[in-house]
């Protein structure tokens, strides 16, 4: 890639914004919060938010916010993710890795299903399948 | 502890965002033998008797985490500094701010492998803490030398935003450009691993 200006990324904003009017966006808002904290760093949180960027890029996914927070207190599953997305349960996700990523974009966003083996908190147990019902 | 240079290049200037700053400066410089890090802030400071004990991994402010009793960032770089070859200093004064130096030895076998740089710069451009943030990065190798400089202000002025997917990820594609572009003046990357 050629190393870009700020006058071309303007310009390739202006574009994108066009393209993504033209689009009509159903469904309301959803966020991915990701833990970025010492707990996070350390166990790879920052490969994480690059996985979740370039899948729900390559999905065509935009009506979803990627935003970190610190240490959510679960510093022993980290990477940890909260989901928050309309007609789902807020879902906070463990031990998440580029994979895992992936599939939470799949399972969780698009098919309405949880990636039950890394449920670590929210929603109550009678509610997510215990060991992804195996 | 972490696995990556960049992973504490993040840690610490973190930190700086939560220090009450309105300005953070982030100042990587590489050479043939050296990564220098020079992470400054305005924020709150701390006086000298915190400053002496926040390298000690079990003194936290407690402001954080009030149930806890341990503050790893710091201690976790003056660690793998010690333990490779490379430099640290830190300087701080209440109410006008903190700045934090550290040199890694590209040539030490225990360096830890320096990660990836734009995307690092991705994630604290992105960070909701950051008010102001200015990333200053140079080379300057005996294959040549390039430097890029931005600012958060300038950036968000441009993008809008920085929670949306689309806006990231132009963001993380401008960040990319940017440092594949320096990676021709690269020397002693072997250790690097992205």
């Amino acid at each position: 890639m050629a190393k870009m200006t700020l006058e071309e990324l303007r310009n390739l904003r202006a574009s994108k914004q066009k393209s993504l009017q033209k689009r009509s966006i159903e469904g309301k808002e959803g966020q991915i919060i990701i833990g970025m904290g010492t707990c996070g760093i350390a166990a790879g949180a920052k490969t994480v938010l690059d996985a979740f960027l370039s899948e729900l890029d390559a999905k065509g996914i935009t009506n979803i916010s990627v935003t970190q927070t610190g240490c959510m207190g679960l510093c022993h599953v980290e990477p940890t993710v909260e989901v928050v997305v309309p007609n789902m349960p807020d879902v906070i996700y463990g031990n998440v890795d580029a994979k895992v990523a992936k599939q939470i974009v799949q399972d969780h966003l698009i098919d309405h299903k949880l990636v039950s083996d890394h449920v670590f908190d929210r929603p109550a147990a009678d509610i997510y399948v215990k060991d992804g019902d195996k | 502890m972490h696995r990556y240079i960049c992973d504490f290049i993040l840690d610490i200037t973190q930190n700086s965002f939560e220090a009450k700053s309105t300005q953070v400066e982030l100042f990587l410089f590489e050479d043939d033998r050296y990564l220098k890090v020079i992470i400054k802030d305005n924020g709150k400071g701390m006086s000298s008797d915190v400053l002496e004990k926040v390298l000690d991994p079990y003194y936290t402010d407690g402001l954080k985490h009030k149930n806890r009793k341990v503050g790893l960032g710091l201690p976790f770089l003056v660690q793998s500094v010690r333990e490779s070859g490379g430099s640290f200093d830190i300087n701080s004064k209440p109410n006008e701010g903190t700045q934090v130096y550290c040199s890694f030895d590209l040539c030490n076998v225990d360096t830890p492998p320096i990660g990836d740089i734009s995307s690092t710069f991705l994630t604290l451009f992105s960070d909701p803490n950051a008010n102001e943030l200015i990333i200053r990065r140079e080379i300057n190798t005996s294959k040549g030398s390039s430097h890029y400089e931005f600012s958060k202000s300038e950036l968000l002025e441009i993008l809008g935003d920085f929670s949306t997917v689309s806006s990231l990820c132009l963001l993380r594609d401008f960040l990319q450009s940017q440092e594949e572009d320096l990676q021709q003046y690269y020397v002693n990357r072997t250790l690097i691993f992205k």
